[in-house]
Protein backbone atom coordinates (compact mmCIF):
# COMPACT_ATOMS: atom_id res chain seq x y z
CA UNK A 1 0.00 0.00 0.00
CA UNK A 2 1.18 3.53 -0.73
CA UNK A 3 2.67 5.04 2.46
CA UNK A 4 1.04 8.47 2.36
CA UNK A 5 2.80 11.01 4.60
CA UNK A 6 -0.52 12.43 5.81
CA UNK A 7 -1.70 9.06 7.15
CA UNK A 8 1.66 8.14 8.69
CA UNK A 9 1.71 11.48 10.53
CA UNK A 10 -1.95 11.09 11.48
CA UNK A 11 -1.59 7.65 13.06
CA UNK A 12 1.76 8.46 14.73
CA UNK A 13 0.87 11.88 16.19
CA UNK A 14 -2.71 11.15 17.16
CA UNK A 15 -1.53 7.80 18.59
CA UNK A 16 0.95 9.61 20.85
CA UNK A 17 -1.54 12.39 21.64
CA UNK A 18 -4.40 10.10 22.60
CA UNK A 19 -1.95 7.79 24.38
CA UNK A 20 -0.85 10.75 26.50
CA UNK A 21 -4.50 11.71 27.07
CA UNK A 22 -5.21 8.14 28.23
CA UNK A 23 -2.40 8.48 30.80
CA UNK A 24 -3.65 11.92 31.92
CA UNK A 25 -7.17 10.51 32.25
CA UNK A 26 -5.86 7.63 34.34
CA UNK A 27 -3.85 10.00 36.55
CA UNK A 28 -6.88 12.28 36.80
CA UNK A 29 -9.32 9.60 37.93
CA UNK A 30 -6.74 8.16 40.34
CA UNK A 31 -6.13 11.61 41.82
CA UNK A 32 -2.50 11.37 40.75
CA UNK A 33 -2.18 14.49 38.61
CA UNK A 34 0.56 16.83 39.83
CA UNK A 35 -0.22 20.31 41.16
CA UNK A 36 0.48 23.53 39.27
CA UNK A 37 -0.98 25.44 36.38
CA UNK A 38 2.23 25.37 34.27
CA UNK A 39 2.32 21.56 34.58
CA UNK A 40 -1.33 21.31 33.56
CA UNK A 41 -0.80 23.67 30.64
CA UNK A 42 2.32 21.95 29.32
CA UNK A 43 1.25 18.32 29.82
CA UNK A 44 -2.43 18.76 28.92
CA UNK A 45 -1.66 21.22 26.14
CA UNK A 46 0.98 18.97 24.57
CA UNK A 47 -1.28 15.89 24.61
CA UNK A 48 -4.18 17.81 23.09
CA UNK A 49 -1.93 19.54 20.54
CA UNK A 50 -0.46 16.22 19.36
CA UNK A 51 -3.94 14.69 19.00
CA UNK A 52 -5.22 17.70 17.06
CA UNK A 53 -2.09 17.79 14.89
CA UNK A 54 -2.67 14.15 13.97
CA UNK A 55 -6.31 14.77 13.09
CA UNK A 56 -5.38 17.82 11.00
CA UNK A 57 -2.74 15.73 9.19
CA UNK A 58 -5.42 13.16 8.34
CA UNK A 59 -7.47 15.79 6.49
CA UNK A 60 -4.55 16.31 4.09
CA UNK A 61 -5.30 12.82 2.80
CA UNK A 62 -8.81 13.89 1.75
CA UNK A 63 -9.46 15.20 -1.73
CA UNK A 64 -12.39 17.20 -0.33
CA UNK A 65 -11.32 18.30 3.18
CA UNK A 66 -14.10 20.91 3.21
CA UNK A 67 -16.55 18.01 3.45
CA UNK A 68 -14.67 16.32 6.32
CA UNK A 69 -17.50 17.10 8.77
CA UNK A 70 -19.63 14.55 6.94
CA UNK A 71 -17.31 11.82 8.25
CA UNK A 72 -18.99 12.04 11.69
CA UNK A 73 -22.25 10.63 10.32
CA UNK A 74 -21.69 6.90 9.63
CA UNK A 75 -20.57 5.65 13.04
CA UNK A 76 -23.02 2.76 12.80
CA UNK A 77 -20.93 0.96 10.20
CA UNK A 78 -17.62 2.75 9.61
CA UNK A 79 -14.58 2.61 11.89
CA UNK A 80 -13.23 5.74 10.23
CA UNK A 81 -16.40 7.56 11.22
CA UNK A 82 -16.22 6.12 14.76
CA UNK A 83 -12.62 7.29 15.02
CA UNK A 84 -13.77 10.82 14.18
CA UNK A 85 -16.61 10.77 16.70
CA UNK A 86 -14.48 9.30 19.52
CA UNK A 87 -11.60 11.69 18.87
CA UNK A 88 -13.73 14.83 19.05
CA UNK A 89 -15.63 13.58 22.13
CA UNK A 90 -12.33 12.71 23.83
CA UNK A 91 -10.85 16.12 23.06
CA UNK A 92 -13.93 17.70 24.66
CA UNK A 93 -13.50 15.59 27.79
CA UNK A 94 -9.77 16.32 27.86
CA UNK A 95 -10.30 20.07 27.60
CA UNK A 96 -12.79 19.88 30.47
CA UNK A 97 -10.34 17.84 32.55
CA UNK A 98 -7.41 20.19 31.94
CA UNK A 99 -9.62 23.22 32.69
CA UNK A 100 -10.82 21.66 35.96
CA UNK A 101 -7.23 20.64 36.78
CA UNK A 102 -6.04 24.24 36.31
CA UNK A 103 -8.97 25.94 38.01
CA UNK A 104 -9.73 23.60 40.93
CA UNK A 105 -6.51 21.62 41.36
CA UNK A 106 -5.81 17.98 40.58
CA UNK A 107 -8.00 16.43 43.27
CA UNK A 108 -11.68 17.17 42.79
CA UNK A 109 -14.70 15.37 41.40
CA UNK A 110 -14.70 17.25 38.07
CA UNK A 111 -11.18 16.01 37.29
CA UNK A 112 -12.19 12.48 38.29
CA UNK A 113 -15.28 12.42 36.06
CA UNK A 114 -13.56 14.08 33.09
CA UNK A 115 -10.56 11.79 33.69
CA UNK A 116 -12.70 8.67 33.31
CA UNK A 117 -14.22 10.04 30.10
CA UNK A 118 -10.79 11.04 28.75
CA UNK A 119 -9.24 7.65 29.53
CA UNK A 120 -12.06 5.63 27.94
CA UNK A 121 -12.43 8.00 24.98
CA UNK A 122 -8.70 8.03 24.23
CA UNK A 123 -8.47 4.23 24.28
CA UNK A 124 -11.59 3.97 22.10
CA UNK A 125 -10.07 6.44 19.63
CA UNK A 126 -6.84 4.46 19.31
CA UNK A 127 -8.75 1.18 18.94
CA UNK A 128 -10.95 2.76 16.24
CA UNK A 129 -7.88 4.00 14.36
CA UNK A 130 -6.46 0.48 14.41
CA UNK A 131 -9.82 -1.01 13.40
CA UNK A 132 -9.88 1.12 10.23
CA UNK A 133 -7.02 -1.12 9.04
CA UNK A 134 -7.90 -4.27 10.99
CA UNK A 135 -11.30 -4.42 9.27
CA UNK A 136 -9.92 -4.55 5.69
CA UNK A 137 -9.95 -8.16 4.47
CA UNK A 138 -8.29 -7.04 1.23
CA UNK A 139 -5.02 -6.35 3.11
CA UNK A 140 -4.03 -9.51 5.03
CA UNK A 141 -1.08 -7.86 6.84
CA UNK A 142 -3.63 -5.57 8.53
CA UNK A 143 -6.55 -7.97 8.80
CA UNK A 144 -5.31 -9.95 11.78
CA UNK A 145 -5.34 -9.99 15.56
CA UNK A 146 -2.07 -8.07 15.97
CA UNK A 147 -3.08 -4.74 14.47
CA UNK A 148 -5.12 -3.48 17.43
CA UNK A 149 -2.64 -4.56 20.17
CA UNK A 150 0.26 -2.97 18.25
CA UNK A 151 -1.55 0.33 17.74
CA UNK A 152 -2.68 0.39 21.37
CA UNK A 153 0.72 -0.48 22.87
CA UNK A 154 2.58 1.98 20.65
CA UNK A 155 0.10 4.76 21.44
CA UNK A 156 0.33 4.14 25.18
CA UNK A 157 4.14 3.87 25.00
CA UNK A 158 4.75 7.02 22.93
CA UNK A 159 2.05 8.91 24.84
CA UNK A 160 3.74 7.91 28.09
CA UNK A 161 7.17 8.98 26.80
CA UNK A 162 5.83 12.38 25.72
CA UNK A 163 4.08 12.86 29.05
CA UNK A 164 7.15 11.86 31.07
CA UNK A 165 9.20 14.45 29.18
CA UNK A 166 6.56 17.16 29.62
CA UNK A 167 6.14 16.50 33.33
CA UNK A 168 9.90 16.38 33.93
CA UNK A 169 10.38 19.86 32.47
CA UNK A 170 8.04 21.31 35.12
CA UNK A 171 9.64 19.20 37.83
CA UNK A 172 6.46 17.21 38.33
CA UNK A 173 7.53 13.75 37.23
CA UNK A 174 9.16 12.72 40.50
CA UNK A 175 6.21 13.70 42.72
CA UNK A 176 3.41 11.16 42.38
CA UNK A 177 3.37 9.82 38.82
CA UNK A 178 6.63 7.86 39.08
CA UNK A 179 4.55 4.84 38.12
CA UNK A 180 3.78 6.68 34.85
CA UNK A 181 7.41 6.04 33.92
CA UNK A 182 7.14 2.39 34.96
CA UNK A 183 3.90 1.99 33.00
CA UNK A 184 5.55 3.56 29.96
CA UNK A 185 8.42 1.10 30.25
CA UNK A 186 5.98 -1.80 30.35
CA UNK A 187 4.08 -0.39 27.36
CA UNK A 188 7.34 -0.12 25.40
CA UNK A 189 8.07 -3.78 26.15
CA UNK A 190 4.51 -4.75 25.22
CA UNK A 191 4.76 -2.80 21.95
CA UNK A 192 8.06 -4.50 21.07
CA UNK A 193 6.63 -7.95 21.79
CA UNK A 194 3.38 -7.27 19.89
CA UNK A 195 5.18 -5.82 16.87
CA UNK A 196 7.64 -8.72 16.76
CA UNK A 197 4.71 -11.15 16.87
CA UNK A 198 2.94 -9.18 14.11
CA UNK A 199 6.01 -9.26 11.84
CA UNK A 200 6.54 -12.92 12.62
CA UNK A 201 2.88 -13.75 11.91
CA UNK A 202 3.00 -11.79 8.64
CA UNK A 203 6.01 -13.74 7.39
CA UNK A 204 4.39 -17.08 8.25
CA UNK A 205 0.86 -16.23 7.10
CA UNK A 206 -0.67 -18.61 4.57
CA UNK A 207 -2.14 -16.57 1.69
CA UNK A 208 -5.90 -17.05 1.37
CA UNK A 209 -6.13 -16.13 -2.32
CA UNK A 210 -4.26 -16.89 -5.53
CA UNK A 211 -4.55 -15.66 -9.10
CA UNK A 212 -6.83 -18.51 -10.31
CA UNK A 213 -9.25 -17.69 -7.47
CA UNK A 214 -9.17 -13.99 -8.39
CA UNK A 215 -9.98 -14.89 -12.00
CA UNK A 216 -12.69 -17.45 -11.22
CA UNK A 217 -10.44 -20.27 -12.48
CA UNK A 218 -10.08 -22.31 -9.28
CA UNK A 219 -10.17 -25.95 -10.33
CA UNK A 220 -9.99 -24.97 -14.01
CA UNK A 221 -6.41 -23.66 -14.19
CA UNK A 222 -3.42 -24.17 -11.93
CA UNK A 223 -1.85 -20.79 -12.54
CA UNK A 224 -2.25 -17.60 -14.52
CA UNK A 225 0.22 -14.86 -15.41
CA UNK A 226 -0.46 -11.42 -16.84
CA UNK A 227 0.09 -11.33 -20.57
CA UNK A 228 -1.09 -7.83 -21.29
CA UNK A 229 -2.12 -5.05 -18.91
CA UNK A 230 -5.45 -3.25 -19.43
CA UNK A 231 -3.67 0.09 -19.72
CA UNK A 232 -0.47 1.55 -21.12
CA UNK A 233 0.69 3.39 -17.98
CA UNK A 234 0.28 3.04 -14.24
CA UNK A 235 -3.19 3.78 -12.85
CA UNK A 236 -4.28 5.31 -9.54
CA UNK A 237 -5.15 1.81 -8.37
CA UNK A 238 -1.61 0.52 -8.90
CA UNK A 239 -0.06 3.62 -7.39
CA UNK A 240 -2.25 3.23 -4.30
CA UNK A 241 -2.32 -0.55 -3.84
CA UNK A 242 0.76 -1.95 -5.55
CA UNK A 243 3.51 0.07 -3.89
CA UNK A 244 6.71 -1.95 -3.87
CA UNK A 245 9.65 0.35 -3.21
CA UNK A 246 9.96 -0.28 0.52
CA UNK A 247 10.22 -4.04 0.62
CA UNK A 248 13.86 -4.00 -0.44
CA UNK A 249 14.76 -2.06 2.70
CA UNK A 250 12.22 -3.65 5.02
CA UNK A 251 14.75 -5.59 7.11
CA UNK A 252 16.97 -2.56 7.63
CA UNK A 253 14.01 -0.32 8.50
CA UNK A 254 12.69 -2.84 11.04
CA UNK A 255 16.10 -2.81 12.73
CA UNK A 256 16.11 1.02 12.75
CA UNK A 257 12.66 1.10 14.39
CA UNK A 258 13.74 -1.47 16.99
CA UNK A 259 16.99 0.41 17.63
CA UNK A 260 15.18 3.72 18.20
CA UNK A 261 12.59 2.16 20.48
CA UNK A 262 14.57 -0.39 22.45
CA UNK A 263 18.17 0.88 22.36
CA UNK A 264 17.53 4.65 22.53
CA UNK A 265 14.13 5.41 24.08
CA UNK A 266 14.12 2.61 26.65
CA UNK A 267 17.66 3.11 28.09
CA UNK A 268 17.18 6.90 28.07
CA UNK A 269 14.01 6.48 30.13
CA UNK A 270 15.75 4.18 32.62
CA UNK A 271 18.77 6.45 32.89
CA UNK A 272 16.56 9.49 33.42
CA UNK A 273 14.72 7.84 36.30
CA UNK A 274 18.07 7.17 37.99
CA UNK A 275 19.62 10.60 37.18
CA UNK A 276 16.90 13.16 37.88
CA UNK A 277 17.28 16.90 37.39
CA UNK A 278 18.00 18.66 34.09
CA UNK A 279 19.78 15.60 32.68
CA UNK A 280 16.60 13.61 33.17
CA UNK A 281 14.53 16.18 31.29
CA UNK A 282 16.95 16.13 28.37
CA UNK A 283 17.09 12.34 28.33
CA UNK A 284 13.29 12.04 28.53
CA UNK A 285 12.91 14.48 25.64
CA UNK A 286 15.38 12.38 23.67
CA UNK A 287 13.40 9.25 24.61
CA UNK A 288 10.11 10.82 23.45
CA UNK A 289 11.59 11.93 20.12
CA UNK A 290 13.21 8.52 19.57
CA UNK A 291 9.90 6.81 20.38
CA UNK A 292 8.00 8.99 17.90
CA UNK A 293 10.67 8.41 15.26
CA UNK A 294 10.46 4.65 15.85
CA UNK A 295 6.69 4.74 15.32
CA UNK A 296 7.08 6.85 12.17
CA UNK A 297 9.38 4.17 10.72
CA UNK A 298 7.10 1.36 11.93
CA UNK A 299 4.05 3.07 10.42
CA UNK A 300 5.81 3.64 7.11
CA UNK A 301 6.55 -0.09 6.98
CA UNK A 302 2.99 -0.88 8.10
CA UNK A 303 1.74 0.69 4.87
CA UNK A 304 4.61 -0.01 2.50
CA UNK A 305 4.89 -3.72 3.34
CA UNK A 306 1.15 -4.37 3.16
CA UNK A 307 -0.02 -6.18 0.04
CA UNK A 308 -3.50 -5.61 -1.36
CA UNK A 309 -5.50 -8.43 -2.96
CA UNK A 310 -5.87 -6.42 -6.15
CA UNK A 311 -2.19 -7.10 -6.88
CA UNK A 312 -3.38 -10.59 -7.88
CA UNK A 313 -4.56 -8.98 -11.11
CA UNK A 314 -1.15 -7.37 -11.62
CA UNK A 315 1.25 -10.28 -11.28
CA UNK A 316 1.14 -11.35 -7.61
CA UNK A 317 0.61 -15.11 -7.42
CA UNK A 318 -0.70 -15.32 -3.88
CA UNK A 319 -1.94 -12.69 -1.41
CA UNK B 1 -26.69 5.14 5.46
CA UNK B 2 -23.68 2.97 4.80
CA UNK B 3 -25.25 0.03 6.59
CA UNK B 4 -26.09 -2.62 4.03
CA UNK B 5 -29.71 -3.56 3.31
CA UNK B 6 -30.82 -6.88 4.85
CA UNK B 7 -31.86 -8.04 1.41
CA UNK B 8 -32.59 -6.47 -1.94
CA UNK B 9 -35.72 -6.96 -4.05
CA UNK B 10 -33.61 -7.74 -7.09
CA UNK B 11 -29.93 -8.53 -7.59
CA UNK B 12 -28.98 -6.89 -10.82
CA UNK B 13 -25.58 -7.84 -12.11
CA UNK B 14 -23.43 -9.07 -14.95
CA UNK B 15 -22.52 -12.51 -16.18
CA UNK B 16 -19.25 -12.50 -18.11
CA UNK B 17 -18.32 -15.39 -20.36
CA UNK B 18 -14.55 -15.91 -20.20
CA UNK B 19 -14.84 -18.53 -22.93
CA UNK B 20 -16.17 -16.08 -25.50
CA UNK B 21 -14.41 -12.88 -24.50
CA UNK B 22 -11.76 -11.99 -27.08
CA UNK B 23 -10.22 -9.14 -25.11
CA UNK B 24 -11.13 -6.45 -27.64
CA UNK B 25 -11.71 -3.80 -24.93
CA UNK B 26 -14.91 -2.64 -26.66
CA UNK B 27 -16.80 -2.96 -23.36
CA UNK B 28 -14.24 -0.79 -21.57
CA UNK B 29 -14.39 1.85 -24.30
CA UNK B 30 -18.21 1.82 -24.39
CA UNK B 31 -18.23 2.16 -20.58
CA UNK B 32 -15.83 5.08 -20.70
CA UNK B 33 -17.84 6.74 -23.46
CA UNK B 34 -21.22 6.41 -21.74
CA UNK B 35 -20.00 7.43 -18.32
CA UNK B 36 -18.01 10.31 -19.73
CA UNK B 37 -21.02 11.85 -21.40
CA UNK B 38 -23.98 10.63 -19.34
CA UNK B 39 -25.81 12.34 -16.49
CA UNK B 40 -22.92 12.13 -14.03
CA UNK B 41 -19.76 14.23 -14.23
CA UNK B 42 -17.10 13.13 -16.73
CA UNK B 43 -14.54 10.46 -15.95
CA UNK B 44 -11.37 12.48 -16.12
CA UNK B 45 -8.14 11.62 -17.90
CA UNK B 46 -4.69 12.88 -17.01
CA UNK B 47 -2.24 13.73 -19.77
CA UNK B 48 -4.53 11.99 -22.30
CA UNK B 49 -2.43 12.80 -25.36
CA UNK B 50 0.98 12.27 -23.73
CA UNK B 51 3.13 9.20 -23.40
CA UNK B 52 2.03 8.55 -19.80
CA UNK B 53 -1.71 8.83 -20.36
CA UNK B 54 -3.86 7.72 -17.45
CA UNK B 55 -7.41 8.18 -16.32
CA UNK B 56 -10.41 6.81 -14.51
CA UNK B 57 -12.05 3.76 -16.03
CA UNK B 58 -14.81 1.67 -14.50
CA UNK B 59 -14.03 -1.45 -16.49
CA UNK B 60 -10.58 -2.84 -17.26
CA UNK B 61 -9.77 -5.78 -19.53
CA UNK B 62 -6.74 -7.83 -18.46
CA UNK B 63 -5.18 -10.58 -20.55
CA UNK B 64 -3.59 -13.59 -18.88
CA UNK B 65 -1.83 -16.75 -19.87
CA UNK B 66 -3.45 -19.46 -17.76
CA UNK B 67 -2.13 -23.00 -17.50
CA UNK B 68 -3.97 -26.26 -16.98
CA UNK B 69 -2.85 -29.86 -17.41
CA UNK B 70 -2.97 -29.47 -21.19
CA UNK B 71 -0.72 -26.44 -21.34
CA UNK B 72 -1.29 -22.73 -21.63
CA UNK B 73 -4.28 -20.82 -22.93
CA UNK B 74 -5.06 -17.13 -23.31
CA UNK B 75 -7.67 -15.68 -21.01
CA UNK B 76 -9.20 -12.26 -21.40
CA UNK B 77 -10.61 -10.95 -18.19
CA UNK B 78 -12.85 -7.88 -17.89
CA UNK B 79 -12.77 -6.51 -14.34
CA UNK B 80 -15.40 -4.18 -12.91
CA UNK B 81 -17.58 -3.78 -9.81
CA UNK B 82 -19.28 -7.03 -8.76
CA UNK B 83 -22.10 -5.28 -6.82
CA UNK B 84 -21.50 -7.49 -3.78
CA UNK B 85 -24.26 -8.40 -1.33
CA UNK B 86 -21.84 -7.88 1.51
CA UNK B 87 -19.98 -4.91 0.03
CA UNK B 88 -17.16 -3.78 2.35
CA UNK B 89 -16.72 -0.60 0.28
CA UNK B 90 -20.14 0.55 1.49
CA UNK B 91 -19.75 -0.12 5.21
CA UNK B 92 -16.32 1.52 5.53
CA UNK B 93 -17.52 4.79 4.00
CA UNK B 94 -17.47 7.44 6.74
CA UNK B 95 -19.80 9.93 5.05
CA UNK B 96 -22.67 7.92 3.60
CA UNK B 97 -21.50 8.57 0.02
CA UNK B 98 -21.35 4.83 -0.69
CA UNK B 99 -24.59 2.94 -0.65
CA UNK B 100 -26.31 -0.17 -1.96
CA UNK B 101 -29.78 0.25 -3.45
CA UNK B 102 -32.46 -1.82 -1.75
CA UNK B 103 -34.53 -2.03 -4.93
CA UNK B 104 -31.94 -3.68 -7.18
CA UNK B 105 -28.72 -4.15 -5.20
CA UNK B 106 -26.66 -1.74 -7.30
CA UNK B 107 -23.72 -0.23 -5.36
CA UNK B 108 -23.37 3.48 -6.05
CA UNK B 109 -21.47 6.57 -4.90
CA UNK B 110 -23.14 9.90 -4.16
CA UNK B 111 -20.36 12.11 -5.46
CA UNK B 112 -21.63 15.18 -3.59
CA UNK B 113 -21.05 13.43 -0.26
CA UNK B 114 -17.67 11.82 -1.11
CA UNK B 115 -14.66 13.31 0.70
CA UNK B 116 -12.18 11.39 -1.46
CA UNK B 117 -10.53 9.52 1.43
CA UNK B 118 -10.05 6.40 -0.70
CA UNK B 119 -10.90 3.94 2.08
CA UNK B 120 -13.61 2.22 -0.01
CA UNK B 121 -11.04 1.45 -2.71
CA UNK B 122 -8.76 -0.05 -0.05
CA UNK B 123 -11.64 -2.16 1.22
CA UNK B 124 -12.45 -3.65 -2.21
CA UNK B 125 -10.34 -6.76 -2.91
CA UNK B 126 -11.31 -6.60 -6.60
CA UNK B 127 -9.98 -3.13 -7.38
CA UNK B 128 -13.37 -2.00 -8.62
CA UNK B 129 -13.11 1.60 -7.49
CA UNK B 130 -10.90 4.30 -8.91
CA UNK B 131 -10.31 7.84 -7.71
CA UNK B 132 -11.10 10.54 -10.21
CA UNK B 133 -7.88 12.52 -9.99
CA UNK B 134 -9.38 15.76 -11.25
CA UNK B 135 -12.67 15.75 -9.32
CA UNK B 136 -11.30 14.15 -6.15
CA UNK B 137 -14.21 11.76 -5.73
CA UNK B 138 -14.47 7.98 -6.03
CA UNK B 139 -15.86 6.46 -9.23
CA UNK B 140 -17.20 3.01 -9.87
CA UNK B 141 -19.41 0.98 -12.17
CA UNK B 142 -23.03 2.11 -11.81
CA UNK B 143 -24.30 -0.85 -13.83
CA UNK B 144 -25.45 2.03 -16.06
CA UNK B 145 -28.18 2.96 -13.60
CA UNK B 146 -28.92 5.87 -15.93
CA UNK B 147 -29.59 3.50 -18.87
CA UNK B 148 -31.34 0.47 -17.47
CA UNK B 149 -34.40 2.35 -16.17
CA UNK B 150 -34.31 5.15 -18.73
CA UNK B 151 -37.70 5.37 -20.42
CA UNK B 152 -36.29 7.74 -23.05
CA UNK B 153 -34.08 5.03 -24.49
CA UNK B 154 -35.26 2.32 -26.89
CA UNK B 155 -35.90 -0.94 -25.01
CA UNK B 156 -32.86 -2.68 -26.51
CA UNK B 157 -30.60 0.06 -25.14
CA UNK B 158 -31.82 -0.35 -21.55
CA UNK B 159 -28.86 -2.52 -20.60
CA UNK B 160 -25.38 -1.48 -19.45
CA UNK B 161 -23.27 0.05 -22.22
CA UNK B 162 -20.68 -2.75 -21.95
CA UNK B 163 -23.35 -5.42 -22.49
CA UNK B 164 -24.93 -3.51 -25.38
CA UNK B 165 -21.63 -3.15 -27.20
CA UNK B 166 -19.94 -6.54 -26.67
CA UNK B 167 -19.34 -7.91 -30.20
CA UNK B 168 -19.09 -11.53 -29.04
CA UNK B 169 -22.06 -11.42 -26.64
CA UNK B 170 -19.75 -12.40 -23.80
CA UNK B 171 -21.55 -10.06 -21.41
CA UNK B 172 -25.02 -10.64 -20.02
CA UNK B 173 -27.15 -8.49 -17.74
CA UNK B 174 -30.07 -9.47 -15.54
CA UNK B 175 -31.48 -10.32 -12.13
CA UNK B 176 -29.24 -12.89 -10.45
CA UNK B 177 -31.59 -12.99 -7.47
CA UNK B 178 -34.27 -14.65 -9.60
CA UNK B 179 -33.33 -18.32 -10.14
CA UNK B 180 -35.40 -18.44 -13.34
CA UNK B 181 -33.92 -15.38 -15.02
CA UNK B 182 -31.94 -15.89 -18.22
CA UNK B 183 -28.68 -14.98 -16.50
CA UNK B 184 -29.32 -17.35 -13.58
CA UNK B 185 -30.08 -20.20 -15.99
CA UNK B 186 -26.91 -19.40 -17.91
CA UNK B 187 -24.87 -19.45 -14.70
CA UNK B 188 -26.40 -22.80 -13.76
CA UNK B 189 -25.81 -24.30 -17.22
CA UNK B 190 -22.21 -23.19 -17.50
CA UNK B 191 -21.06 -23.45 -13.87
CA UNK B 192 -20.64 -19.73 -13.36
CA UNK B 193 -18.52 -18.70 -10.39
CA UNK B 194 -17.96 -15.74 -8.08
CA UNK B 195 -14.46 -14.25 -7.94
CA UNK B 196 -12.46 -14.83 -4.74
CA UNK B 197 -15.42 -16.36 -2.86
CA UNK B 198 -13.16 -16.49 0.22
CA UNK B 199 -13.50 -12.69 0.51
CA UNK B 200 -16.92 -13.05 2.13
CA UNK B 201 -18.11 -10.12 -0.01
CA UNK B 202 -20.70 -12.32 -1.75
CA UNK B 203 -20.35 -10.82 -5.24
CA UNK B 204 -23.46 -10.67 -7.42
CA UNK B 205 -21.62 -10.85 -10.76
CA UNK B 206 -20.68 -14.27 -12.09
CA UNK B 207 -17.92 -15.36 -14.48
CA UNK B 208 -18.37 -18.33 -16.79
CA UNK B 209 -15.06 -20.25 -16.89
CA UNK B 210 -13.55 -21.23 -20.24
CA UNK B 211 -14.98 -24.50 -21.57
CA UNK B 212 -12.83 -27.62 -21.32
CA UNK B 213 -10.65 -28.02 -24.38
CA UNK B 214 -10.69 -31.07 -26.68
CA UNK B 215 -8.43 -33.74 -25.25
CA UNK B 216 -5.78 -33.51 -28.02
CA UNK B 217 -5.06 -31.10 -30.82
CA UNK B 218 -5.95 -32.40 -34.32
CA UNK B 219 -2.83 -33.34 -36.36
CA UNK B 220 -1.77 -30.71 -38.84
CA UNK B 221 -1.14 -31.82 -42.46
CA UNK B 222 2.46 -31.45 -43.59
CA UNK B 223 2.69 -28.49 -45.90
CA UNK B 224 5.25 -25.91 -46.93
CA UNK B 225 8.81 -26.32 -45.70
CA UNK B 226 8.09 -29.58 -43.88
CA UNK B 227 6.69 -31.23 -47.05
CA UNK B 228 9.50 -29.91 -49.24
CA UNK B 229 12.03 -31.60 -46.99
CA UNK B 230 11.46 -34.96 -48.64
CA UNK B 231 10.79 -34.52 -52.37
CA UNK B 232 10.36 -37.46 -54.67
CA UNK B 233 11.29 -38.15 -58.34
CA UNK B 234 14.17 -36.30 -60.06
CA UNK B 235 14.36 -33.69 -57.31
CA UNK B 236 14.46 -36.43 -54.70
CA UNK B 237 17.33 -38.17 -56.56
CA UNK B 238 19.16 -34.81 -56.85
CA UNK B 239 18.57 -34.15 -53.15
CA UNK B 240 19.96 -37.54 -52.20
CA UNK B 241 23.01 -37.12 -54.46
CA UNK B 242 23.80 -33.65 -53.18
CA UNK B 243 23.24 -34.72 -49.56
CA UNK B 244 25.69 -37.62 -49.86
Amino acid sequence: MFPARSIILFTTLSGAGFGALAWLGLLGLAGGLPEGIPTALLAGGLAIALSVAGLVASTFHLRHPERAWRAFSQWRSSWLSREGVFSVATLGAALAMVAAWMLCGPANWAVTVAGIATLLGALATVVSTAMIYRSLWAVPQWHNGWTVPVFLALAVATGGLVLCAALSWTGALTVSPAWLAIGTLLALFAAAVAKTCAWNAASHAVPASDTPSALGLSGRAASAHPLEAPHTSETWLQHEMAYRVARRHAGKLRRIAALLGLLVALPALLLALWLGGLGASLLLTLAALAGLAAVLVERWLFFAEARHKVTLYYGAEQV
Amino acid sequence: MTSLPESTQRKLGLVIDLDTCVGCHACAVACKQWNDTGVVAPLSDQNPYGTEASGTWLNRVHSFEARDDQGGFALHFPRSCLHCDNAPCVTVCPTGASYKRTADGIVLVDEDLCIGCGLCAWACPYGAREMDESQGVMKKCTLCADRIDNQHLPVEDRVPACVRTCPTSARHFGDLGDPNSEVSLLVAARGGVALMPESGCAPTNRYLPPRERRSAAAPVAETGEAAADAPGGFLGWLDRVLSA
